[in-house]
């Protein structure tokens, strides 16, 4: 295990952690505001990650395809919003779950239908493709270097939206009292549908960045909407800031348990054992630090109600 | 001329249990209203059916002549109705200084309107917790924020619930000359406490409900001089 190593485990966890934040942030916020659960926003990370490959390869290329997908990915999720999800806000939980479970359904199917069930093509741009040596001696992929700034970038343009702007103090008095809010005057329809869009971008953002390096296929939204659930149970529904931290966290906890946990191991049980448990033990990780969490914190770390 | 707010044979319900039974109810421009009664008897409910919170199941509520009825509590909001909630309600995760200008706004173009400035000049305390969070402050302070909370949207009718409910004497009078000061000023206040004395003080007239229905109304002087009303329906 050499200190490179775990460099680069830690900055490969950082960029999981912030792609993670871009799905959490809007999670977040839709959890936390109007108390509803969206299964189906794994669903629009999934087109955000199609458009921007299809746009891609009509236009040659990656950047306009990704702002492509932005676009049409906040469109999209605004007119989910509009059209079905506003009918849900006033359900209980389980028919929430229900309702957006089948939108990803109904989504995955569209999808299969229109670009079929084998993985589509999508690569990171040729000018990013390759290396960089940060220090003589380590060399990180540009790609992922990228996609730590611009989770940063979008980390900070989110900060400055919700903490320095009126849209943002109505979404955090939303989301700490959303009746109270409406009280003051506050259009909480439009704040709603303007939420998803957004979240919806953001959705498309991380799709599109993740996308050359895991894989666009159809279900691709599921398995890191749970990564997303877990993050903001962490960090206290309704935060943004809490969405980050636990985005990190789970980022680094995860990338670094299964790449390192293993090697760890190796020294105590041998090397068969220890690529057997570490494994195991490293996708239960996040778990056992969401179970530790909510033993201390209850309510996660950064709770939007008190 | 027409009443600035009118409420006419209001009925409402929280779900199958009706709590209110025809309520009138009458505010004038410029005139502070006292609405009393005991606990339960349906004042707050009154005022969360004004706000739009909760549907009416009956009557009809007309605010400078427009119909309120089914209308979403935003709307309600920015046609001019503010509201000092019971438990304050404060946003927590708001800074003092984020409470007052999130929903700051001067919709009907008054012509002096409330600022920052003039919110801590009424509260002094306020400017020195200035980017303290909502959470952090005490109940007066909070009770302070509130009002200026209100304010701030410049309302044509200023609803205070329970406005100097848990608070230290000292800090009562304080809101209560607060408040004579906003009447001087022309502010139309419908208001809801339990200190009958500072209420007649205060209010011009007074609406006293008796399980969801109204028992009697009249002026200050009327009630002040008939303290039999005092003990068979406020209870003190």
């Amino acid at each position: 295990m050499t200190p490179t190593l775990i460099v680069a485990q830690i900055l490969n966890g950082v960029q999981l952690g912030l792609m993670l934040f871009l799905l959490a942030a809007g999670l977040t916020l839709i959890f936390g505001i109007m108390d509803m659960i969206n299964l189906a926003h794994g669903s629009l990370y999934m087109i955000g990650a199609y458009l921007t490959a299809t746009v891609t390869s009509a236009t040659g290329s990656f950047f306009l395809g990704v702002g492509a997908a932005i676009i049409g990915t906040a469109l999209i999720g605004m007119a989910l919003e509009m059209s079905v999800l506003r009918q849900l806000y006033k359900r209980d939980h389980l028919s929430q779950v229900l309702a957006t479970f089948g939108i990803i359904l109904i989504v995955n199917e569209i999808v299969r239908m229109i670009w079929g069930a084998q993985p589509v093509l999508l690569n990171a741009p040729e000018v990013l493709s390759g290396p960089v040596e940060i220090v003589p001696g380590f060399r990180y992929p540009a790609f992922r270097l990228f996609l730590i700034g611009v989770g940063i970038a979008v980390a900070l343009l989110l900060f400055f939206i919700v903490n320095r702007t009126r849209v943002g103090m109505w979404v955090r008095a939303g989301a700490s009292n959303r009746e109270m809010a409406q009280a003051m005057g506050v259009r909480i329809k439009l704040l709603f549908t303007l939420i998803f869009g957004l979240g919806a971008a953001l959705c498309a953002v991380a799709g599109a960045l993740l996308g050359p390096i895991l894989s666009v296929q159809v279900g691709m939204g599921e398995s890191i909407l749970i990564l997303a659930f877990v993050v903001i149970v962490i960090g206290g529904i309704g935060s943004i800031k809490g969405a980050l931290i636990g985005a990190l966290l789970v980022g680094i906890v995860d990338t670094a348990g299964r790449a390192l946990l293993p090697l760890i191991l190796r020294d105590l049980l041998g090397r068969d054992a220890a690529t057997n448990i570490g494994g195991a033990l490293a996708s239960v990780l996040i778990y056992l630090l969401m179970a530790l969490v909510l033993f201390w914190k209850p309510e996660g770390l950064f709770p939007a109600r008190s | 001329m027409t009443a600035l707010l009118e409420v006419r044979g209001l009925e409402a319900a929280y779900g199958a249990s009706q709590v209110l039974f025809g309520v009138d109810l009458s505010i004038d421009s410029g005139q502070v209203v006292g609405l009393l009664g005991r606990n339960g008897m349906g004042k707050t409910t009154t005022i969360r059916t004004i706000l739009g919170l909760l549907p009416a199941r009956g009557g009809e509520i007309r605010f400078c002549g427009d119909r309120l009825n089914g209308k979403p509590p935003e709307s309600i909001a920015r046609m001019g109705v503010a509201v000092v909630p019971e438990g304050r309600q404060i946003f927590p995760n708001l800074t003092v200084r984020e409470n007052l200008i999130a929903f700051a706004a001067n919709r009907a173009a008054v012509p002096d309107p409330w600022t920052l400035d003039k919110v801590y000049a009424l509260f002094p305390p306020l400017a020195a917790r200035e980017r303290n969070l909502g959470s952090r402050l005490s109940g007066g302070e909070q009770q302070m924020l509130a009002i200026g909370r209100a304010l701030m949207t410049n309302p044509q009718l200023l609803i205070l619930d329970e406005a100097t409910e848990g608070l230290a004497p000292l800090l009562r009078e304080e809101i209560w000359r607060c408040l004579s000061r906003l009447k001087a000023a022309g502010q139309t206040i419908l208001v809801v406490d339990k200190y009958v004395e500072r209420l007649i003080a205060l209010a011009d007239a007074h609406t006293i409900l008796v399980r969801g229905q109204v028992a009697w109304r009249g002026s200050s002087e009327a009630l002040s001089a008939d303290r039999t009303l005092w003990s068979r329906y406020l209870g003190v």
